[in-house]
């Protein structure tokens, strides 16, 4: 016996040596029987985490809610929003790792929208949904009080600075960008882009890619001055609770009562949502915009148009991000000849067996479900700047300093900036019963 | 005045409405068809191609993926590809014969002519070295799989975007293992 496996032993180095090894053999050396009291050990299996404490991340996030919504309404209390906001980077951040989270269930949920194939854990589906149900009902205190990547920016920012309108209107364009993209590879079943991008969660797990990190830390230094950048210009989840916040039922207000446009709290806000009185337009001005108004309007189509097509022109190039239809490329130049040699991807898929037109087949699929996609994506882009150019010729009236529905995210700060705020909390006397200061 | 203002508020409470639809609906779709068990990523043994990258690709430091031993499998080889160099200088357990890098593979003497070999997890490194040398002249009896009290269970897991043969899978939390010689 010895013997035989020594001989073959010999045969199977040479072959080592020599010859390229082939892949997955069928049994070569038939197991033993041993005739000792020989015990076979068992191969050890660790259970992953239980899935009991889903139901504990779940009931974690609704309390955290329900918890923002006492802090940020009833009890105007920015110390409250404070600690919940660190409670909830402690268990969503440094305890749960960052994984899952709202944010990155974007990925999920379109995937499933779009994909049959694909079934969605009910824990990221309740991620992604809660907190827009909230947002409807409370606005963002998702934001300003329960997201982890937020808190982390949040707690940086130590030095604030205004970041000025128009360059904050174009880089929040990013993220709607961002959203469609993550929207667009995610449908096709090619990548979580932002989960492959988050900047944040390597700091959570205390480890990952020296890019991940320097990407990380680029933000949170920068987070230093310009309040939470990763929130107000990339966060696709941000854009939707924008929009919901928008038709909330409840909002934020700086003052508990009545403005008394003291201009106390024009300030106080790192995040550019208050928004001040505006004056009525001159005569020229208001002329001006609202034929540029018309001609925007107008010219609306086209731009969705022009976007459109050249979602289509990307697609082409936005689709090797799927890795079968990089397979099928690099399969095709192989046959072709021109490139050489060969890469782990195509001998794993030469080795498998598997027909190469299949492969040629489905990654044309892939490529087809890309360049619908991109029509959508680039339309939805386009839209977004359209939109964009008619609300800044428009000029909305206001008359107090009040916090902006969409951009505001309850993180409480100018609370204590308002002075009626303080006459409401008893630290100041009224002038004369509640009415004016 | 009066009337304008419970216009735009009237448009307002649709919009609201429709955007509750949307979410509830979309949420609905998704839940349609959604599994109140979570899904956890393991390694099909059999599309594995021992390339390495699990080894450097988990977010992880130390990768949460593992050598694991089938001993079932295993032929007890005294000269295991899994466990020697090619052409080792002797068949013992000195460090400069072993294919291992860290050194995770234990050797023990059971009976004439055979031996035991484990893994000791808290060495390996998951580089699958011992994979491609014990698929390809054994019985391939040692392969890679996710270690779940390692594994965090990224959302899109780095190894599974780095993996070059589709081996990464998502599996039921109730089956998180894919051992060779019971799934299959």
């Amino acid at each position: 016996m010895i013997r035989r496996l020594t001989g073959f032993a010999s045969i199977a180095f040479a072959v080592v040596v020599f010859a390229c090894p082939a892949l997955l053999g069928a049994v070569n050396v038939p197991p033993p029987e041993f005739e000792g009291d020989y015990v076979l050990p068992k191969t050890e299996v660790p259970g992953p985490r239980e899935n009991l404490l889903e139901y504990v991340d779940v009931s974690v996030l609704v309390l955290a809610l329900s918890l923002s919504v006492y802090f940020v309404y009833h009890k105007r209390c920015r110390k409250g929003v404070f600690l919940l906001m660190m409670v909830s980077l402690v268990y969503f951040g440094f305890y749960r790792k960052g994984c899952i989270c709202s944010i990155g269930a974007i990925g999920n949920v379109s995937l499933s929208l779009f994909e049959n194939g694909y079934v969605i854990p009910f824990l990221a589906l309740l991620f992604f949904v809660l907190p827009l149900v909230f947002t409807l009902f409370f606005g963002r205190t998702f934001c300003g009080c329960v997201c982890p990547l937020g808190a982390l920016q949040d707690l940086v920012l130590l030095r604030p600075m205004k970041v000025a309108r128009p360059v904050e209107s174009v880089l929040r364009l990013l993220a709607y960008v961002y959203l469609g993209a993550a929207v667009w590879f995610a449908a096709t079943g090619s990548a979580f882009i932002i989960c492959r991008y988050d900047p944040f969660i390597g700091f959570f797990r205390r480890s990952g890619s020296i890019n991940m990190i320097v990407f990380g830390a680029c933000f949170l230094l920068v987070g230093v001055f310009v309040g939470r950048p990763y929130c107000r210009f990339l966060c696709p989840y941000g854009v939707i609770l924008r929009q919901l916040s928008r038709l909330s039922k409840r909002k934020v207000t700086i003052t508990p009562d009545e403005c008394v446009k003291c201009r106390l709290c024009e300030g106080s806000c790192p995040f550019g949502a208050i928004e001040t009185p505006t004056a009525e337009w001159p005569g020229e001005t208001y002329r001006v915009n609202k034929k540029l108004l018309g001609v925007l309007i107008l010219l609306l189509p086209v731009i969705a148009a022009v976007g459109v097509w050249a979602g289509g022109f990307v697609s082409g190039s936005a689709s090797r991000v799927d890795a079968r239809v990089r397979l099928a490329d690099r399969i095709f130049m192989e046959d072709a000849g021109t490139v050489e040699g060969t890469i782990d991807a195509s001998l794993a898929f030469r080795a498998s067996g598997a027909k190469v037109e299949d492969l040629y087949s489905d990654a044309d699929a892939i490529k087809a479900k890309f360049k619908t996609g991109g029509f959508f994506f680039g339309g939805f882009v386009a839209l977004v700047i359209g939109l964009k150019l008619i609300l800044l010729s428009i000029r909305f009236k206001r008359e107090d300093y009040i916090a902006s529905r969409a951009g505001c995210l309850a993180c409480g700060r100018c609370y204590s900036y308002c002075p009626r705020e303080h006459v409401r909390l008893g630290n100041v006397a009224s002038a004369n019963g509640g009415g004016d200061l | 005045m009066k009337d304008n203002m419970s216009r735009r508020r009237f448009l307002r409470e649709c919009c609201w409405g429709g955007a509750l639809g949307a979410v509830g609906l979309a949420a609905g779709f998704a839940a349609s068809k959604a599994a109140g068990k979570d899904f956890v990523w393991q390694i099909d043994p059999f599309k594995c191609i021992s390339c390495g990258n699990c080894a450097t690709y988990c977010v992880l430091e130390e990768s949460a993926v593992k050598c694991v031993h089938k001993h079932a499998m295993c032929g007890y080889c005294k000269l295991c590809t899994g466990y020697y160099e090619p052409e080792p200088v002797a068949l013992d357990t000195a460090a400069e014969n072993q294919l291992c890098p860290t050194g995770a593979i234990g050797r023990k003497y059971v009976e004439h002519p055979y031996y035991k070999y484990s893994i000791d997890e808290k060495l390996c490194n998951g580089c699958a070295k011992c994979v491609k040398g014990c698929s390809a002249f054994g019985n391939g009896s040692l392969f890679l799989q996710v270690r779940h009290d390692r594994c965090l269970n990224c959302n899109e897991c780095s190894i599974a975007v780095a993996c070059p043969s589709v081996a990464f899978v998502r599996v039921g939390v109730d089956k998180p293992y894919l051992i060779k010689g019971q799934a299959h």
